[in-house]
């Protein structure tokens, strides 16, 4: 699935900043906090869902190669993060969902 | 390409939000060369967290990245306090940066570790009091 599909196809989810990089492949979902091990664990084209809504972890996701990051919990972005978002493309959602439960919706409609 | 390409940075102290540009630099810069989208990603991951450790351990530095047409060679220089234990150091999950750094998702003690895993050669010289060198070497297969 492609990001330009996946940022529409979950009621869940908001979509708090559109990335440059609609054309990507979403291939699985991936949970970590920890920026160091999410890093060098994360598969490529990942969807990193996280509780980290910090500079940091847009540039780890953008190192990393993710797809995007799924904001849980309620975690939001303040103005200078989004900013940092919009001017490095990266694609960012939000939910109130747990963790696991954003996780698990994302495998269910990539397995689908 | 046959020639080489040299680059500087500088890594301010202290400033997380700016940590990672060197890195970004790089790997954009790499990928517009067209190197292997696998070795750009090791690149910019063991960058990343040279980068990031200057950062915490050491009030910033230098970062020098060499681009070869087979391989590319980075050099981080601080002059920082220095690896007092290096094999302690490497070891995944030791850490010594302190509970601010933490919660910025940070401090769990696999940045080196991820460097060694990331990089086809890494080697630490370090002197307490003195500063810190770290080199790595990714190849272009």
């Amino acid at each position: 699935m492609k990001v330009e599909e996946f940022i529409s196809c979950f009621d869940e989810f908001d979509l708090l900043n559109k990335g440059r990089n609609m054309d990507e492949d979403v291939t699985e979902p991936y949970c970590c906090d920890l920026l160091s091990i999410a890093m060098g664990r994360m598969p490529q084209g990942a969807a990193w869902v996280t509780v980290m809504a910090n500079v940091n972890a847009l540039a780890v996701a953008s190192l990393a190669d993710a797809a995007c990051i799924i904001l849980a919990e309620g975690s939001s972005l303040d103005e200078f993060t989004i900013e940092k978002a919009r001017e490095k493309g990266i694609t960012v959602l939000g939910t109130k969902l747990k963790v696991f439960d954003a996780a698990l919706l994302i495998y269910n409609r990539l397995n689908a | 390409m046959s020639e080489k390409i040299v680059l500087n940075y500088d890594v301010d102290s202290d400033d997380f939000t700016r940590a990672g540009e060197a890195s970004s630099k790089v790997k954009r810069k790499l990928k517009l060369m067209g190197v292997d989208p696998d070795v750009v990603r090791r690149v910019a991951i063991s960058l990343y967290e040279g980068e990031i450790n200057m950062v915490i351990h050491a009030d910033g530095g230098t970062i020098q990245v060499i681009i070869f047409p087979d391989k590319i060679e980075m050099t981080l220089r601080d002059r920082g306090p220095g690896i007092e234990d290096i094999e302690l150091a490497m070891r995944a999950g030791y850490t010594t940066a302190p509970d601010n750094i933490r919660s910025l998702g940070f401090g769990a003690g696999m940045g080196l570790p991820n460097m060694k895993r990331y990089a086809d050669d890494l080697k630490i010289e370090s002197k307490v009091g003195i500063g810190t060198t770290v080199k790595m070497r990714v190849d272009i297969p």
